[in-house]
């Protein structure tokens, strides 16, 4: 009994060990998402390219779409916006949410990178941003037909990203084969 | 004379300038903000402690400077004068960011361990203290018998030292 009570010390170091080790492998900023299985929120705002336009998350009700929050501040967005453009061509349909941005700079960036989305909602403020929890940009939302948010990735979407977080779900929501 | 009162009073609106500057970075990057009743801003100010901002891991709302902790800052404004509670304005932000914003976590599955390990240790260190308490005082019992037993071998040591060192004298 005495013996054993002396590897209590080693066996805590052990466990305490093994509990920092497996931490190293979490990365801090993967936040978990609160809104994952809930309802794309409810919103009315002007659309990027005409200002008198709004639009409401009534315009993608019944689509399998991905919500794609941009700004022309995001660097990030730089090296994203390629990708999207190849979805785009592959026929997956992605709304944008131009995140506290200026018009101008922000149309001028579709004129000149191409345009991958549907339509663009204008978020000056940030106000859907923060219905959504948004806490950087860029950040992907894949929304289902019933306008359930079903995945959520905060960082840029690539093809790595696409294969191994996206295209499971998408296929399985849409029906198809991508 | 009259030059005398201007220089002391210019003086005094440098000190009370000074003064600003010193007050407003003491709330270090949160910016002016007017409450329709004074009595909201302790419990914007306690919000702002207690609340995380999503985006830099490690600092309150109060503390830090990011475009989201300032949006974030607005909200609870706004929230605050639409007389929503402490709760209301809490749950608003962890229905959107998660529980990872709470500095102060609610007591769930996850947490009673964070919150209950400060009992399990003191309760830990009452059990140590006890056992060690109920255990015989050592002077008491331990001793007498150690005298005891070793005088017998000592006396014995003793005769075979002076046998032997009475041997080498013997020799010498």
């Amino acid at each position: 009994m005495n013996r054993l009570a002396l590897f209590i010390p080693l066996a805590l170091f052990v466990g305490l060990s093994l509990v920092l080790l497996f931490g190293l492998d979490k990365d801090p900023t993967d936040l978990p998402s609160a809104l994952v299985g809930e309802a794309f929120p409810v919103f009315n705002l002007p659309s990027l390219k005409d200002e008198q336009n709004v639009v409401t998350e009534q315009d993608f009700n019944g689509e399998v779409v991905l919500v794609n929050v941009w700004a022309t501040w995001c660097f990030a967005c730089r090296i994203e916006h390629p990708m999207l453009n190849k979805l785009s061509e592959q026929g997956v349909k992605i709304i944008g949410l131009n995140y506290k941005d200026q018009r101008a700079g922000a149309l001028a960036w579709l004129a000149e990178r191409g345009d991958p989305y549907q339509f663009n909602i204008f978020d000056a403020k940030g106000s859907l941003g923060i219905d959504l929890g948004v806490y950087g940009a860029p950040e992907t939302y894949l929304v289902d037909a019933d306008g359930i948010i079903r995945h959520r990735r905060v960082g840029v979407v690539d093809d790595r990203v696409w294969e191994s977080e996206f295209r499971a779900i998408y296929e399985q929501i849409t029906g198809t084969e991508q | 004379m009259r030059l005398a009162i201007l220089l002391l009073l210019s003086l005094f609106t440098f000190a009370a300038s000074t003064e600003v500057v010193k007050s407003t970075e003491a709330i270090k990057g949160a910016e002016v903000v007017a409450f329709s009743d004074e009595s909201l801003r302790p419990r914007y100010h306690q919000l702002l402690q207690e609340l995380r901002c999503p985006k830099c891991q490690n600092q309150n709302l109060a503390d830090s400077n990011s475009p989201i902790s300032q949006d974030l800052r607005r909200e609870i404004q706004r929230m605050l004068e639409e007389q929503m509670t402490d709760k209301q304005i809490k749950d608003y932000l962890k229905s959107r960011y998660s529980e990872f914003i709470l500095y102060r976590p609610e007591v769930n599955k996850n947490t009673w361990l964070l919150w209950g390990s400060p009992v399990l240790v003191v309760l830990l260190g009452l059990l140590i203290l006890l056992r060690h308490n109920r255990q015989p005082k050592p002077s008491a019992n331990k001793e007498v018998p150690k005298v005891n037993k070793e005088s017998p071998s000592n006396t014995s040591d003793q005769q075979r030292l002076a046998e032997l060192l009475g041997d080498k004298e013997n020799q010498q």
